[in-house]
């Protein structure tokens, strides 16, 4: 015998999402620990820049650091280069990581499938009540950090990646287009937060997930990895938002670094959804899915990354670290030439276009044996340049240490007026220097002048 | 009075893996009728509870909930509401803030308060509506859960050990409020193992044990199913009451391992069916041996569904 197949009318209609949306809000905002994570990330990041940006010492291994002291701008995006690395991980972690486990952790199930009586609701509201969390969280870190800021420095000119100056207004926009392009990677993160925490149940392993795949993605970036396989990680676009602040935008980057947040949200979200509509709720003692884990989580995962560094590496002009001697020598000479136009201003000397400077560099790393490509911290450059109705080419020393992500710092080592020292002398006194020491990043997917 | 049918199930079957948790269960549970549902652990219990509020489906059989066939989905049918494992609640709310939020699921207006407050004030915890429910002991959570039930003014109430954790008082509560639902026509289908629970509550049980239905009647019926049972005698003089036991013909006087009570030297336990106890008083009388006390050392439902089920020799695990 089988039990006979009902007619609908049976059925209690489901709980509407909207309804269930509120519930999983409630409940979320009701957990001390989202109620302090929202105080930090409302409140903290305003304190530590402002703080920082009082200090004479700035965080200048942080993108954007060293000038913290310049433009209440910059305050925000050390902000943005930290949560990144840290920040907005943990805090998936801590809510997308949680929300479904919380329930098999209180033994709620069952209650909240009598009352919401969909499945699916369940998961929609629950998903979207995390979204919006994130979100609550991530508007209070960008807030936060700009109007510290703003507060303690002020709304000034911001000093990009390759030089060129961004007016307040420019530099406003930019910050918060670089927090919403983070907001993708966030999302992917919450998405595998949603998976563990299916996947897992109860076991604080599903909590885990997320950080543990950002340290591990860290700890990959740090690795000389193909450009291809570098912008098929879902945390490429973490990084990706610094190419907002060249000039013109290193585009390509962020925009295959924003797909693949997007599609990595998209499928682990939906691998999530399967595991969670299989689930036998009946099932008290429910601690994970074990081996389906791997099947149905891990294994798809990694399947997109391969398949979408196969779609990069033969979509675009991506070869080997994507760090190449012209690119490396373009970066810094339009970076230099454009510093110098910022230090012939502070200098109060006649003003000189970067087409009349007509800068270029020279690069080699690490001498005659080594090839000239690739991250590393022994790349040495001679910049040289032209001052109109002069004949002297001009020429300055730079030491890069270039990261496998494409940013590099320059280090001046050339004649103490020029990029020798961390101050200038002007008429008004001593002033940082913008020549001695400043940040560039390489478009990693640009085409060399060699092709 | 012809009472239509709140749940009808027929050779109900359901399996996890190789468990088989319900096997060829029938039930009859009438509108207005409260069910117990009893078993040892492991028989079945949770898993029948389980189907009726449509959080698992039957692997084969029929199940009828008020007047409609369950299908092979989960679904919970319309008009049933309840709770198997304990009420689900959430610490970091209020009791208020439980019922509304479920109020507001089930389709009501959120803005609503005179349910919740009624259901509150129905099991007594209006007094602790705003506090958070962390601080609450597991009556006190037991009868929120059965608040949480009442708010859909059930038409099937399906309650899974409704009784655990309840001080006298929380017992009191529950127990008018499941009276009174039934006598408003609602069934009720609970499960305990407290069978003065039981008794006091309702008027059907069914008794499961590995799955299988090994009684299913009302409440009288099932007490006479317990056969000989032990008495606990109280005498004047227990050397000549001692006597008078073993010279009364089907009768005989628990001895050593025997006795399922703690030994006294004054107190004499005999076994036998209900017309030799009556022959053993009479003998009593006669030999001027004054009955200071007489009753059973078990109840005669309990010791019905030790009968039935064998329970006390096993000790299996719960199935969900």
């Amino acid at each position: 015998m089988t039990a006979t197949v009902a007619p609908s009318s049976v059925e209690a209609r489901p709980a509407p999402v909207l309804r269930g949306y509120r519930f999983e809000l409630v409940k979320l905002l009701s957990q001390w620990r989202i109620r302090v994570l929202l105080l930090a990330c409302w409140i903290a990041p305003a304190g530590f820049v402002a703080a920082v940006s009082l200090q004479s010492q700035l965080p200048a291994d942080t993108v954007f650091g060293r000038w913290m002291h310049a433009t209440g701008w910059a305050g925000a995006l050390v902000v943005l280069d930290f949560s990144r690395s840290w920040a907005l991980p943990l805090l998936t972690a801590l809510v997308a990581g949680d929300v479904f486990a919380a329930e098999d952790r209180l033994g709620t199930w069952r209650h909240l499938l009598v009352a919401v009586r969909s499945p699916r609701r369940i998961f929609v509201a629950k998903g979207l009540a995390t979204l919006t969390v994130l979100l609550l969280l991530v508007a209070g870190l960008t807030g936060s950090g700009i109007a510290g800021g703003l507060a303690a420095v002020g709304d000034r000119p911001l000093v990009g990646l390759d030089g060129h100056l961004l007016t307040p207004a420019g530099a406003a926009g930019t910050v918060l287009l670089a927090w919403a392009c983070v907001l993708a990677p966030t999302l992917a993160f919450a998405a595998i937060g949603l998976l563990g925490s299916v996947a897992l149940g109860r076991s604080t392993m599903g909590l885990l997930v997320p950080a543990l795949l950002a340290f591990a993605l860290q700890l990959a970036q740090l690795l000389p990895l193909p450009v291809a396989v570098r912008l098929a990680l879902p945390s490429h676009a973490f990084l990706a938002w610094r190419g907002l602040f060249t000039s013109p935008v290193q585009a390509g980057p962020l925009l295959i670094g924003l797909a693949v947040s997007l599609a990595w949200a998209g499928v682990a979200t939906a691998l999530a959804y399967r595991l969670f509509l299989r689930r036998d709720f009946t099932d008290l003692a429910y601690d994970g899915s074990g081996r389906r884990v791997l099947v149905a989580g891990a294994l798809p995962l990694a399947g997109l990354v391969a398949l979408t560094a196969v779609v990069v590496s033969v979509a675009t002009p991506a070869k080997g670290s994507g760090i190449e001697q012209a690119k490396v020598q373009d970066s810094l000479a339009t970076a230099y030439a454009h510093l110098y136009r910022l230090q012939t201003r502070e200098l109060h000397r006649p003003d000189v276009t970067e087409a009349q400077l007509r800068a270029t560099a020279s690069c080699d790393k690490g001498g005659d044996r080594v090839l000239d490509e690739g991250p590393g911290n022994d790349w040495r450059c001679v910049v040289s340049w032209h001052l109109p109705g002069a004949t002297a080419v001009g020429t300055a020393i730079y030491q890069l240490d270039v990261t496998a992500d494409g940013r590099y710092v320059a280090d001046g080592d050339g004649p103490k007026e020029v990029n020798g020292y961390f101050q200038v002398r002007t008429p008004t006194g001593d002033a940082p220097n913008p020549l001695w020491q400043f940040d560039g990043n390489v478009d990693l997917l640009a085409s060399t002048s060699k092709d | 009075m012809h009472r239509s049918p709140a749940v009808r199930g027929r050779g109900i079957t359901k399996s996890f893996g190789d468990v088989v948790a319900l096997d060829g269960v029938d039930l009859d549970v009438a509108s207005g009728q409260v069910h117990g549902l009893v078993g040892p652990n492991g028989a079945g219990k949770t898993t029948l509870l389980g189907l009726l509020l449509g959080l698992a489906v039957a692997d084969g059989g029929r199940l009828e909930i008020l007047g409609t066939p369950v299908g092979r989905t989960l679904a919970v049918a319309d008009g049933v509401a309840g709770f198997v494992d304990g009420p689900g609640l959430y610490p970091s709310l209020t009791a208020r803030q439980n019922l509304s939020a479920l109020a507001s699921l089930r389709g009501y207006d959120a803005g609503r308060t005179a349910g919740v407050d009624d259901a509150l004030e129905q099991v007594g915890l209006t007094d602790v509506a705003d506090d958070r429910i962390r601080g609450f002991s597991l009556g006190m959570r037991q009868r929120l859960g059965l608040a949480a039930a009442l708010l859909t003014t059930p038409r099937l109430l399906v309650l899974d050990e409704p009784a655990n954790g309840l001080d006298p008082a929380g017992k009191h509560h529950v127990h008018r409020v499941i009276t009174e639902l039934a006598a408003d026509g609602t069934a009720v289908v609970l499960s305990s193992h407290r069978m003065d629970d039981l008794a006091a509550l309702c008027s059907e049980v069914t008794v499961l044990a590995t799955g299988r239905v090994v009684f299913s009647g009302p409440v009288s019926k099932l007490a006479a199913e317990s056969g000989e049972l032990d008495y606990r005698l109280l005498t004047s003089d227990p050397a000549a009451a001692h006597r008078v036991a073993l010279e009364t013909p089907g009768l005989r006087v628990a001895t050593g391992r025997d006795r399922v009570e703690r030994p006294d030297a004054d107190v004499l336990v005999v076994r036998g069916p209900v017309p030799a106890i009556e022959e053993l008083v009479v003998r009593l009388v006669r030999a001027d041996v004054a009955v200071r006390e007489l009753a059973p050392v078990v109840a005669p439902l309990e010791a019905a569904f030790l009968a039935l089920t064998g329970a006390g020799q096993t000790d299996e695990k719960d199935v969900p």
